[in-house]
């Protein structure tokens, strides 16, 4: 059945509210076919999102969903596939769902591995707060919270995530279609946490990361010699502060599962009418 | 002397005080005895004060007294610590050739025993066995049967090898041996033991055994004192039965963990501690907008803040009650003995199914760290009934989705509870959301739906009032004019502190109270007595100001909640409405 679904099926009949223009429409599309191409369907789909205009994914697209609380997608994310492992999870945040009040369970999630992925709207602005800086906005970036700029330095998450053990980090950019919805596809198909930082452009708030910005500076890694297998190079490129990459940074073929690494089979749904059998032998323990 | 024997024994944090209690208490337990068990220790891994104690009856204990019969003091301050309670007829065991214990004084007129601990230790195979000659010891004080350690000592030391077994069990025969040559007295105490099969288990234990039992298969917390029992007892354990227990990095991540799981369908929980339960808060409401079945236990602990961490207190009510913002429908149940950890904890998934919501679990840390004995058939598990509440599947789905196929996972029932499809089931994707959302699960900012999901989600609470016995347990005179509430784990003690009263002249009612929201009704009870007394281990009484409020004559309410401010018109038709309504009629 699943060979018949469609990227479409995975939409819902809501019609998003996002600013016309803004970079989560490009996101979303390659986030809902890369579930198709990668043999999906929209009822062993689970989506996650946190706040914020990231948040809103889950009611855009159909599947089964849940929009939590600010920063916590990750967990729950972790938390529905350790108690099913044959759902297909992937979580969705924005730059500071992710990277400030969820930067916690973020580095958690990544060392964990449970394989889900995990696409990030990076637009390096509070959107839906109406333009604060946000953990990415440049060291410089005037927003109403920082008339002159954060005055620190963004957070680079790719480093984050390396730094923690990822064995799956990916660049992605909304605007070009086919290669994002290739690049969320690695991450959905990688065995493993599948981080992918998308660069979402906020076209109301962020008049810096703009599309125009975003064409100029992005360097394609499949037209480079880049070996994503490599981790010393891989580490280079993200270190690599002027450079905006897109595609598959670093990924660990050998990458195992948490939740296979734990012996966690099949879903937990399923529990007997009574107490499980030998339950009695958790009395006996006690004597 | 009396029935039951209080036995003790204290030293620093890291002399393997706990181990050794409760190889005691095991022996005993294995002896056909009642055990009840407390702990005194201080929140450090090495050093300070820290003691085991164990009341020992042939009949049920089921509290601990002011009493103490045997005492093992492996410092000087143990003595001290436990002055109080020593009588004329209490024997303290130390080992006088320490430096430390060599200018011991004994008060009063207890019995104080020298034995070398150490060097018998040392005849027997390693010093670190001072404590086992110590229990040896106490057999020979108290007539109990070494044979019932040694099964004890097999139980604890198994694992390390027969020598380690054979060494421990000479090392509690010279503790006998030494007692018997030395001390020329007949001690009056006679440990008697008998037939009976009992199970040692304490608070923790039973509400993870009840977890289990009950089919909670995904667990995810963060280790906190006095709520870690928990978790380490799932831990492996829960594993066996096709479940799996995460450490999250922190109690925000663990509730969500177990918000996530609930939502794929398993049954899931998380346990935690006051300043646990504080981070969890932020979690609460969305468990109930979501309607996501949850199971979340708070063994309380002295607070506010950090507080006293290995101190009991019964502080939190007010906040598994009220906390988290905005109206959250939930329910609060709380054990009030540690088999009723067991029992309550069944209950607690099946209410959280059958009503979608958030189920508090409260304990506390006397009922965490007391082990007590119970025969085998107190969790008989064939009693064990799960009720998963309006779960569809594929056959019956299709009642549930709209003209337009869609899943109404909030669908507005007459009863409050909506139907609910696992993650995985054909035609079931939904979205969920901590924002007011429609029957779909799709947020929205209408106001008539607003109110029709508020009252939706409130109506689970009056729908469980109707179905469930929220009942309480009784003890006593029901005729008394005194009438003692209480709630959680002070139960036993006042049982005990009853029969005390009775011994005096007083008759009382007790009433102990395991469910907190939806709570029993106890106006009649109250109006029946003269005085009411309600006992709880906090500073202002959070269960007598909710019990007072029970029994106030109502006033009369005027509530809007779909999102929009009072207006003055309106305002002024609704209380006209009200003041033309009888009283009655809108309570």
């Amino acid at each position: 059945m699943s060979s018949d679904v469609r990227f479409t099926d995975f939409k819902s009949d809501k019609q998003p509210t996002w600013c016309p223009g803004c970079g989560d429409f490009g996101t979303m599309n390659g986030m809902m076919k890369a579930l198709a191409e990668t043999g999906n369907d929209p009822d062993n789909t689970f989506i996650v999102a946190g706040i914020g205009c990231s948040g809103k994914i889950g009611t855009y697209m159909h599947s089964y969903a849940l929009h939590g609380v600010h920063g916590r997608a990750l967990p729950v994310g972790i938390g529905v596939k350790m108690a099913n492992p044959d759902l297909e999870v992937m979580v969705s945040g924005g730059d500071g769902d992710g990277y400030s009040i969820g930067a916690g369970h973020f580095i958690h999630a990544v060392r964990r591995n449970v394989d889900m992925s995990y696409v990030v709207m990076d637009n390096r602005i509070y959107g839906l707060t109406k333009g604060q800086a946000s953990p990415t906005s440049r060291e410089d970036f005037e927003t109403s919270t920082s008339p002159e700029g954060p005055n620190q330095p963004p957070v680079n998450p790719k480093a984050l995530a390396l730094a923690s053990g990822a064995t799956f980090i990916a660049q992605s950019f909304s605007s070009n279609a086919q290669r994002h919805a290739e690049i969320v596809q690695q991450a959905v198909e990688h065995d493993g946490f599948g981080f992918v930082n998308v660069y979402s452009p906020c076209v109301t708030f962020n008049d810096v990361d703009t599309y125009d910005y975003f064409r100029d500076a992005i360097v394609d890694l499949d037209e480079t010699d880049h070996d994503p297998s490599n981790r010393d190079q891989a580490k280079d490129k993200i270190l690599e502060s002027d450079k905006e990459y897109m595609g598959v940074l670093y990924q660990d073929e050998d990458s195992v599962p948490f939740e296979e690494r734990e012996g966690v089979e099949g879903s937990m749904a399923e529990i007997p009418d009574g107490a499980p059998e030998g339950a009695m032998d958790l009395v006996r323990e006690f004597y | 002397m009396p029935e039951d024997l209080n036995w003790a024994i204290g030293g620093e944090a890291g002399d393997g005080i706990d181990s050794t209690g409760k190889i005691f208490a095991q022996a005993l337990s294995r002896a056909g005895r009642h055990v009840f068990t407390s702990k005194d220790f201080a929140s450090r891994i090495r050093g300070g004060y820290t003691a085991y104690k164990v009341r020992t009856s042939v009949d049920r204990v089921e509290s601990v007294v002011d009493r103490l019969d045997i005492l093992i003091a492996l410092t000087e301050r143990t003595i001290h610590e436990n002055e109080d309670e020593l009588h004329e007829d209490s024997v303290i065991i130390y080992d006088g050739e320490r430096s430390t214990m060599q200018d011991v004084e004994v008060p009063g007129d207890a019995t104080a025993l020298e034995v070398p601990l150490k060097r018998l230790a040392e005849d027997a195979g390693g010093a670190i066995m001072l404590n086992v000659v110590a229990l040896g010891a106490a057999c020979e004080v108290t007539g109990f049967p070494i044979e019932n350690l040694d099964e004890s000592l097999q139980k604890r030391f198994g694992d390390k090898g027969e020598a380690i077994v054979e060494n421990n069990k000479e090392a509690a025969r010279k503790g006998q041996e030494y007692v018997r040559e030395e001390y020329d007295e007949d001690f009056d105490y006679d440990m008697e033991t008998t037939d009976n099969d009992y199970v040692l288990l304490n608070g923790d234990e039973a509400i993870g055994m009840g977890a289990i039992a009950a089919g909670c298969r995904f667990y995810a917390g963060y280790p906190i004192t006095p709520a870690t029992d928990v978790m380490e007892y799932m831990t492996g354990r829960v594993d066996q039965f096709g479940g799996k227990v995460v450490q999250a990095e922190d109690e925000l991540s663990a509730i969500n963990m177990a918000l996530g799981a609930a939502r794929a369908g398993a049954r899931a929980m998380t346990a935690t501690s006051g300043p646990g339960i504080d981070l969890m808060t932020e979690t609460f409401g969305l468990v109930a907008t979501s309607e996501t079945p949850l199971v979340i236990c708070d063994v309380m602990r002295s607070g506010p803040s950090t507080g006293m961490p290995t101190k009991q207190e019964q502080g939190d009510l007010n906040m598994t009650l009220y906390g988290g913002h905005g109206e959250i429908p939930r329910f609060v149940v709380a054990p009030t003995t540690v088999s009723e950890c067991f029992w309550k904890t069944v209950e607690a998934f099946n209410l959280a199914e059958k009503y979608q919501t958030p189920v508090f679990l409260v304990s506390d840390l006397a009922m965490a760290v007391t082990e007590q004995t119970f025969a085998p058939e107190t969790f008989d598990m064939d009693e064990v009934e799960i009720d998963r509440g309006k779960v569809v599947d594929e056959n019956d789905i299709d009642a549930w989705l709209d003209e337009k196929g869609r899943f109404q996972a909030h669908f507005a029932a007459a009863d409050g509870v909506s139907p609910r499809a696992f993650p995985g089931t054909t035609d079931g994707a939904h979205m969920t959301t901590g924002l007011e959302h429609d029957e779909l699960g799709r947020r929205t900012e209408d106001t008539d739906v607003r109110i029709e999901q508020v009252d939706k989600r409130q109506r689970k609470v009056e729908t469980a009032r109707e179905q469930e016995d929220f009942d309480y347990r009784e003890f006593g005179d029901s005729d008394a004019d005194t009438l003692v509430i209480s709630w959680g784990s002070n139960e036993g003690a006042l049982r005990e502190g009853l029969t005390l009263l009775e011994e005096d002249g007083y008759d009382v009612r007790f009433i102990s109270v395991p469910y907190i929201f939806p709570r029993p009704d106890l106006t009649e009870e109250i109006e029946a007595a003269e005085d009411v007394i309600v006992v709880e281990c906090n500073a202002t009484g959070q269960f007598a100001d909710i019990i007072e409020h029970d029994v106030l004559e109502r006033v009369q309410r005027i509530n809007k909640y779909n999102g929009v401010r009072f207006k003055a018109d309106e305002l002024a038709t609704e209380i006209k409405q009200t003041l033309d309504t009888p009283a009655e009629a809108t309570q």
